[in-house]
């Protein structure tokens, strides 16, 4: 069961939004302890792609799944990079474009370019942060389709969700009963 | 974020808190309606002294020589220093992992960007021509004209430029896992607004990953920018040589007393929202308390700040930096600066005491009280350096706010709480996800033994 709102986009961008739906078992759990025996079991189980929904992050999921750290911190890195150099570009080709000798300084005075310089790098690796946010999640979601998911997952319940076929859904939905799931079901 | 030391009761859990922050969008009361009415009329006040004054002039705003800048821009600082808190609260606060920020910071800000918005409309106003604003962008044009950038108003314009770009991303951040949450329990065109607003969010392992990366970053890019953006509003006075104005302590000055109208402004909004939507075991006395502790640490700042300046003015021996303060303190303006002293650094000392502190009603009349000693500390500085400029005493002049002024005022505070007012009746005022996350997650061994004692 869905509750996203299914717009109605043309082509590509239905398939970049709305991936086609991936087939498996979607698990509750009331409790955090709970979901992260589930994640340690399917992990010995030879599990990779399973999605863990929470409705807040929890170092303790992340450190159970072992994630890599997310390259967002790339695009920060870029982004400020970029908005420094532009920010000196921008000052000093600008000034040179239409020398006018200000309060008898140089016409390319470094030291109050610098504000601007220092501006434009916090902009840039504001918005590229924001950028790198976006474009890994969309990724994320892509590459694993559509999955089931559950209402009550923003509110007070963790879930599991695991990709699998009709000849692995019995094993899986056993191994989430025994580590304490609320409910199990397959779709 | 490690669960830190909490007086909630028991019964907040996660599923309470979702409902107590999402029930806060239901149906607005008459009351709601009332308040946005009397925004909205002030606003018009603010419309209509505008279409005068582009139709007659800056001269209705009793501008003459040598004060040219006035009550325009004493209202630009002071609104670009409400907004100042909201972000020391949002960022500094997270990357110091302070967990009473989670109750209070989406309302603060929140109050960041609505106070930039209205900082933003006063340098377009007191340029007298606004439709030739964008002459402060740098844009192509056919006589080949770049703007000065050794100006400190160019810095200025690109400083609140980035600040309202970035403190508006981060409040939308923030609001997504909220609004995903409101999502899952609306029902008609609420679903659709929000589930068009909440981008897909759906709470998985990945989606987190790159969201608390990513929020970590943008604390860290808003922090040293809040303290970048102040700084160079002070340096638009600081860098010219009028007396009172020419101070190396301007930044820091600037910057503490920017944090601390903020925090009184924070008190000042929370209040009424805390009664009107029922939230009395979230935002707590607790949370007050520290509200009030920062105001106390940047009102002392303020105040050092005062008695350092009088100091130099007198210790360094320029005869016009002693004349201008003599001027600020016993001249014709001595009541506007003897206010912001009373206001800003002897009441403010009252917070010492805890029983005032731990007293909300007590908390949110100080708090009036800074917010008009800070708008007095901008105007003292800005009008009354200018009035009493002792280079050209043939030109002194004593100027007094016209009506123009403070209709333009009253508008400012109109769209401000205009905004303010949609924007907690439409999104999450408190935030869902990080309140929850200083609660102690459910777990079953606690469950169990919860059960065998009761």
């Amino acid at each position: 069961m869905t509750t996203h709102l299914r717009l109605p986009l043309p082509g590509p961008l239905r398939e970049l939004f709305h991936p086609p739906p991936t087939p498996g078992v979607l698990s509750v759990f009331a409790h955090l302890d709970a979901t992260l025996e589930a994640i340690k079991k399917l992990r010995a189980a030879g599990h990779t792609d399973f999605t863990v929904y929470s409705p807040i992050p929890r170092h303790e999921i992340e450190a159970a799944l072992g994630q890599a750290v997310s390259p967002v911190r790339m695009f920060t890195l870029i982004g400020g990079i970029a908005g420094c150099a532009i920010g000196a570009w921008l000052t000093l080709w600008m000034s040179g474009d239409w020398p006018i000798v200000v309060g008898g300084k140089p016409v390319l005075s470094v030291p109050p370019y610098v504000v601007i310089m220092f501006e434009m790098t916090i902009l840039f690796g504001a918005l590229s942060t924001i950028l790198g946010i976006l474009l890994n999640a969309m990724f994320a979601a892509r590459r694993l389709g559509t999955i089931q998911y559950d209402p009550r997952f923003t509110n007070d319940k963790f879930g599991i969700f695991v990709p699998a076929g009709s000849d692995k859904a019995a094993s899986v939905e056993t191994l989430l009963k025994g580590s304490g799931a609320e409910e199990v079901r397959r779709g | 974020m490690a669960e830190q030391r909490t007086t909630t009761p028991s019964r907040v859990t996660y599923d309470y808190v979702t409902r107590t922050i999402a029930r806060t969008l239901g149906n607005p009361s008459r009351g709601y309606f009332l308040l946005l009415g009397a925004a909205v009329a002030l606003l018009a006040v603010g419309i209509i002294t505008l279409l005068y004054l582009l139709r007659y002039g800056l001269g209705l705003a009793g501008y003459s020589h040598p004060v040219y800048w006035a009550v325009f821009i004493t209202c630009f600082v002071f609104w670009v220093g409400i907004a100042h808190s909201g972000t020391l609260i949002s960022a500094i606060l997270f990357l110091f992992r302070s967990g009473w920020r989670t109750a209070v910071y989406r309302t603060a800000e929140a109050m960041t960007v609505f106070a930039v918005m209205t900082a933003g409309l006063f340098p377009l106003i007191h340029i007298g021509r606004q439709w030739y604003f964008y002459w402060l962008i740098p844009y192509p044009n056919e006589r080949g004209l770049w703007p000065n950038f050794k100006s400190p108003l160019i810095w200025d314009e690109f400083a609140i430029g980035t600040y309202f770009t970035v403190s508006t991303v981060f409040l939308i951040m923030g609001l997504i896992p909220d609004v995903a949450a409101v999502r899952d329990l609306a029902t008609g065109w609420r679903k659709k607004l929000y589930a068009i607003t909440s981008i897909g969010w759906t709470g998985t392992n990945e989606q987190w990953r790159h969201y608390t990366r990513g929020y970590l970053y943008l604390a860290a890019l808003a922090t040293p920018l809040v303290l970048s953006v102040h700084s160079v509003v002070s340096w638009d006075f600081a860098m010219a040589i009028v007396p009172g104005w020419h101070a190396t302590i301007f930044a820091p000055y600037f910057v503490a007393g920017a944090i601390y109208s903020g925090c009184a402004m924070v008190i000042t909004l929370l209040t009424p929202i805390r009664k009107l939507f029922g939230l009395e075991e979230l935002i707590t006395v607790h949370h007050y308390e520290n509200l009030a502790k920062l105001c106390l640490l940047t009102g002392s700042i303020v105040g050092y700040a005062y008695v350092c300046e009088y100091f130099i003015a007198w210790y360094g021996g320029n005869p016009h930096e002693r004349a201008a303060f003599w001027y600020r303190a016993f001249g014709p303006y001595w009541w506007a600066s003897w206010t912001m002293i009373i206001c800003n650094a002897f009441l403010p000392l009252l917070l010492w005491i805890k029983k005032i502190r731990t007293n909300i009603t007590a908390l949110f009349v100080i708090s009036i009280f800074v917010n008009i000693g800070m708008w007095f500390e901008r105007y003292v500085i800005i009008v009354v350096s200018l009035a009493g400029e002792p280079y050209e005493p043939w030109a002194n002049a004593v100027y007094n706010p016209t009506w123009a002024d403070w209709g333009i005022m009253a508008g400012s505070f109109g769209w401000f709480f205009m905004w303010f007012l949609l924007f907690v009746k439409n999104f999450p005022a408190v935030s869902i996800s990080e309140v929850k996350e200083v609660l102690p997650p459910p777990k079953r061994q606690a469950a169990r033994t919860g059960a065998q004692r009761t």
